[in-house]
């Protein structure tokens, strides 16, 4: 009865959803105040429903209600209730439950922070949003129902969450990405309501700022945490491979960079509306395209849930339908969006142009590689070919080298205009001093010449003394240093922060690249292995009892210049219920590298097959993507956005002034979108 | 003012929990394979190549990453190709000669991969194009900050506009 | 024309968007072998019936057959067992059996127990001549023709309507060029 309940609740928040993308949007059309206004309640019935419905199929799971065949399928009466309660996203139809909830409390956010906005624009913002919903609610209940019964001979068990999913990282990893994801459609329905109504000016895009920041930010944790979930897990080393359902995301991220940048120069300067818009558009399809592919099984993956051609089907045309409707209204009413007058060489616009260029190409690619492979078979009829870490590697590092640099001089050039010479009295030491520390620096420590290492280290040292630089002469005009250094907003620390994170996590990729040595061996107690500087000693394998398992724990000792460093305890175990074997690493990371051993299997003589990773700068990826969603956030926080209430004429004088230049000049008339 | 400092304290708190000793599980039992090598060189090569081979039996995943069946048997091959004294190019073929492209991660450059491996390019080409021509549009060159079809009158107005609306800005800001 | 170039998204989008619902009814998961055509490779190798003794391609027979790689461990062998037991007993085609990775004491006790269609059980218990033949798991099946050349391959189960509609006409062809 109870999952019924939740199954009708989930029509009700399509009900729902179909009048919220009618009413509000035909409302906005007619000037009717009332229509506009149904846009909030129906929001909000549309989020209490589908929290209805997520709450009972939490609840089905933790009673063990195995008569629903997605509790069925993806719990057991033994799992541990915290692994129950994550279930509901560990298969394809919760997943698609809690994707949808996600959005409805987006749609709920803009409800609660809009009250600012006119009400047309926050109309037609969740009519756009309504459409999204009404998507998503209707692709659940034709095809993917979480509610869907195993009647009436329910099994008497469950069979169990899949093992890889039973870990702290999965229990946040999917609702972080999902929501950073989801947030897109924010931005999204931004631009299609600016594009509807033609109005698209400074107020709009300070409007829409903290949203993609938000959202982008969160993405970026999302991503960061599936990266380092995938090290520690997986036991290989790896972070990163560049999977079909991985690379979406990616694309989504560099998309939403590319955006908020221009979106930076959309509200400070007018420019590059149209293209602003076509970015918002483009992200969103890529989150959209990114849940096509892991839920169509178009692609060969590790992660694809349900390869069902129904499924897939159903996406692509709610893609076809939003996205190339969204694209065709962008064709037909990008002209109406006006930018502003142009901007000189060196300006801070040109170097947001160029940023947003390689980001695009950075994202075009990764797209190309993703779906060469279907390409490929289509063209050849039949034949297959991979495309895999080698070939993103080889695209992907050069072109964000270009953008690390443009990253030194973007945030120390002006709008408008920058004179060459401020340019070069700013950067030039910052470059000599970058250069020759760069390669100075490797070399000493290394006593050779790392070419790769010196790249990195001249890039990253070019940004930090660049940023650095920026602060002093920014920090210059006030009577103390701290006091100048306070007065900055929190968006140019935000930009600051995120800059720094971006070189940080690059730096560590590059480094832990270059440097990451390993080593697999067969020891018996009391034997030793030599890697890089460190000696491991095995002491010998103790067996262990858990609570749901049994397991070999060895001990190993680190040695560094016949020094005792630390103990690691890597452990094999074998969980009884299930006779899975799983590995335990033993990790130990510390800032500047990580040491850690996976042990394989016993041989003869009690010997042990183990490997030996020493990894340094590793953490440095992460720890950098942490500092990319600060500096998002302390954008969002910016107090220019926390003023809500902002007095309508000033909006409106920006706006006219806007219109008349625009129409004076006749400048870029929605031509930067191409 | 509150919000930014507990959004700050808590990726501190993150970069700590990143930085302090932990362990970790993992479901797939690893592949560990224990092979010696003559040099570190080859066992360089032994791990580069297994990353550039797709396992062809997996879903997606190179020969490393795999722990068993038919990955274990081409990393075995890999490693007696490597003490024969073989190239990396002769291994290639020798993956290639059983597997077809499917095994190879990089694919080869072919009348089927022109797109592929120059397309990057040529995106990269047409962004710069791109730019350039918005930037020209602009008034990009360097003084052009108008266009031509300005008045002198209409310039002045227009300058007026520009600081007017800077001022607007910089009060926001 | 400025606002024909505007229509370059949308336009991109419909490619984009067919090409996936092309891909949607591709198979990826089926490789093809790139062994079609080519002679089968040789080997060297011990094989059920002859104890110690090395078997090698001019052991095999000299006109068409089917060469079926399998393991007592293979759930999926199992299944196709009887098509291949059918097929030795109305004498349709030789049919070789390759014994991938797996003990000789395992695949004797699983050849009493569920039937042996195979004249002869190759032993690759290393699975290197497996990888050879460009093998990835049991069971795959090659037809080979009287010249030695390999005509066809499947990967993973044969079914009745996959042996029909399938093996069979290759079958048919491969002896009707060796008669000829």
């Amino acid at each position: 009865m109870i999952p019924e309940l939740g199954n009708f609740s989930l029509i009700l928040a399509f009900c729902l959803s179909i009048l919220l993308a009618v009413i509000p949007m035909v409302g906005a059309a007619r000037d009717n105040l009332l229509w506009m206004k149904l846009g909030r309640p129906l929001t909000a019935g549309i989020f209490v429903f589908l929290s209805i419905s997520l709450i009972i199929l939490g609840y089905s799971f933790v009673t063990d209600d195995f008569s629903v065949a997605f509790v069925a399928n993806h719990s057991n009466s033994a799992l541990p209730i915290q692994y129950k309660i994550t279930a509901v996203w560990g298969g394809h139809e919760g997943s698609f439950l809690f994707w949808t909830w996600m959005l409805s409390a987006w749609m709920l956010a803009v409800t609660v922070f809009s009250k600012a906005m006119p009400e047309d624009f926050v109309a037609r913002v969740l009519a756009v949003m309504g459409m999204i919903c009404v998507g998503y609610t209707l692709f659940m209940l034709a095809t993917s129902n979480p509610f869907d019964r195993v009647l009436p001979l329910p099994p008497a068990d469950g069979a169990d969450l899949n093992a890889a999913l039973q870990d702290f990282a999965f229990i946040i990893h999917p609702p972080s990405l999902y929501m950073g994801y989801v947030g897109f459609s924010v931005v999204f329905a931004f631009a299609i309501a600016a594009l509807i109504s033609g109005r698209l000016d400074a107020a709009w895009a300070r409007w829409c700022r903290p949203w993609a920041n938000a959202a982008w930010a969160i993405l970026t944790l999302g991503l960061s945490l599936g990266s380092w979930w995938a090290y520690y897990e997986l036991g290989w080393g790896g972070w990163w491979a560049w999977d079909p359902v991985e690379n979406p995301p990616l694309i989504t991220w560099l998309l939403g960079a590319a955006m908020i940048h221009s979106l930076a120069a959309t509200e400070k300067r007018g420019v590059f509306k149209s293209w602003t818009v076509l970015l918002a558009i483009m992200a969103f399809a890529s989150s959209l395209l990114g849940t096509f592919i892991t839920r169509s099984g178009l692609l060969t993956s590790v992660h694809a849930f349900a390869t069902d051609p129904t499924r897939g089907v159903y996406i692509l045309g709610f893609l076809g339908f939003i996205i190339g409707g969204s694209l065709l209204l962008y064709a037909i009413r990008a002209p109406a969006l006006k930018s502003e007058f142009g901007f000189g060489s060196w300006s801070r616009e040109l170097f947001l142009l160029a940023n947003n260029m390689i980001l695009v190409v950075a994202s075009a690619a990764i797209l190309l590689g993703t779906l060469y492979p279907m390409v490929y078979q289509a063209i050849t009829g039949g034949d297959l070919i991979s495309v895999g870490p080698p070939y993103f590697n080889t695209i992907f590092v050069p072109l964000m080298g270009i953008l690390v640099v443009l990253m030194g001089i973007g945030p120390v050039s002006r709008w408008k205009k920058t004179s060459a010479a401020y340019l070069r009295q700013q950067l030039s030491k910052v470059a000599i001093a970058a250069l020759v520390l760069g390669v100075a620096i490797p070399v000493v420590l290394t006593l050779e010449v790392p070419l790769a290492a010196i790249g990195t280290a001249v890039l990253a040292l070019w940004v930090t003394f660049a940023m650095l630089g920026d602060l002093w002469t920014k920090s210059a005009n006030k009577s103390t240093r701290l006091a100048g250094l306070k007065g900055l907003s929190l968006s140019y620390w935000g930009m600051q922060v995120a800059h720094f994170g971006f070189v940080m996590t690059m730096t560590g990729a590059c480094l832990t690249s270059i440097y990451s040595i390993e080593r697999s061996v067969l020891l018996q107690a009391g034997q030793s292995a030599d890697l890089g500087n460190y000696t491991f000693v095995f002491n010998g394998t103790e067996p262990v009892q858990g609570p749901n398992y049994i397991a070999d724990e060895a001990s190993i000792t680190v040695i560094r210049d016949d020094e005792h460093l630390l103990n690691l305890y890597p452990q094999k175990r074998l969980y009884t219920a299930s006779g899975t074997p799983t590995t335990q690493m033993g990790i130990d990371g510390r800032f500047f590298r990580d040491l850690f051993v996976s042990l394989g299997d016993p041989r003869a003589g009690g010997a042990w097959s183990m490997s030996l990773y020493v990894k340094p700068f590793v953490r440095w990826i992460w720890i950098g993507t942490l500092f990319i969603a600060l500096g998002g956030i302390l954008a969002v926080t910016d107090k220019r956005y926390r003023r809500y209430k902002v007095r309508r004429g000033e909006a409106v004088s920006v706006d006219a002034g806007n219109a008349s230049v625009g129409a004076a000049t006749a400048l870029g008339s929605g031509g930067h979108g191409s | 003012m509150r919000l930014i400092h507990a959004s700050i304290a808590a990726v501190l708190l993150a970069v700590a929990a990143l930085v302090l000793p932990m362990s970790a599980g993992s479901v797939h039992a690893a592949a560990v394979d224990v092979y010696e090598f003559e040099n570190t060189e080859q066992q360089q090569r032994f791990r580069n190549l297994s990353n550039e081979f797709r396992c062809p039996m997996c879903q997606n995943a190179n020969l490393t990453s795999s722990p068993g069946g038919v990955a274990a048997d081409l990393r075995r091959e890999i490693y007696r190709m490597i003490i024969e004294g073989r190239t990396d190019q002769e291994i290639e073929e020798f993956m290639l000669n059983r597997y077809g492209d499917f095994i190879l991660y990089r694919p080869r450059l072919t009348l089927q991969t022109v797109l592929l491996w120059f397309g990057p390019l040529l995106f990269l080409l047409i962004g710069i194009w791109a730019a350039f021509s918005i930037m020209r549009r602009s008034g990009g060159g360097d003084s052009q900050l108008t266009t031509e079809s300005l008045s002198s009158e209409e310039e002045l107005r227009l300058k007026q506009l520009l600081a007017q609306k800077e001022n607007d800005v910089s009060d926001k800001a | 024309m400025k606002n024909l170039k505007l229509y370059i998204p949308v336009i991109g989008f419909v490619v984009l968007a067919l090409l996936m619902w092309r891909g949607l009814y591709l198979d990826s998961r089926t490789l093809p072998s790139v062994l079609l055509d080519r002679p089968l490779p040789d080997f060297e190798l011990r094989a059920l019936e002859t104890g110690d003794q090395l078997v090698t391609r001019e052991d095999l027979p000299a006109e068409p057959f089917i060469l079926n790689i399998w393991g007592s461990y293979c759930l999926p062998c199992l299944q196709e067992n009887p098509i291949f037991m059918a097929a030795k007993e109305e004498g349709v085609i030789p049919i070789i059996g390759v014994n991938y990775k797996d003990t000789d004491a395992a695949a004797r006790e699983w050849l009493d127990d569920n039937g042996n269609p195979f004249n002869m059980s190759i032993i690759d218990n290393s699975g290197r001549y497996g990888i050879d033949l460009g093998v990835y798991g049991a069971p795959e099946t090659f037809i080979v023709d009287a010249q030695g050349v390999i005509r066809y391959k499947h990967i993973g189960v044969i079914d009745y309507q996959i042996w029909d509609d399938e093996i069979m006409p290759v079958i048919a062809a491969v002896q009707a060029e060796a008669t000829r």
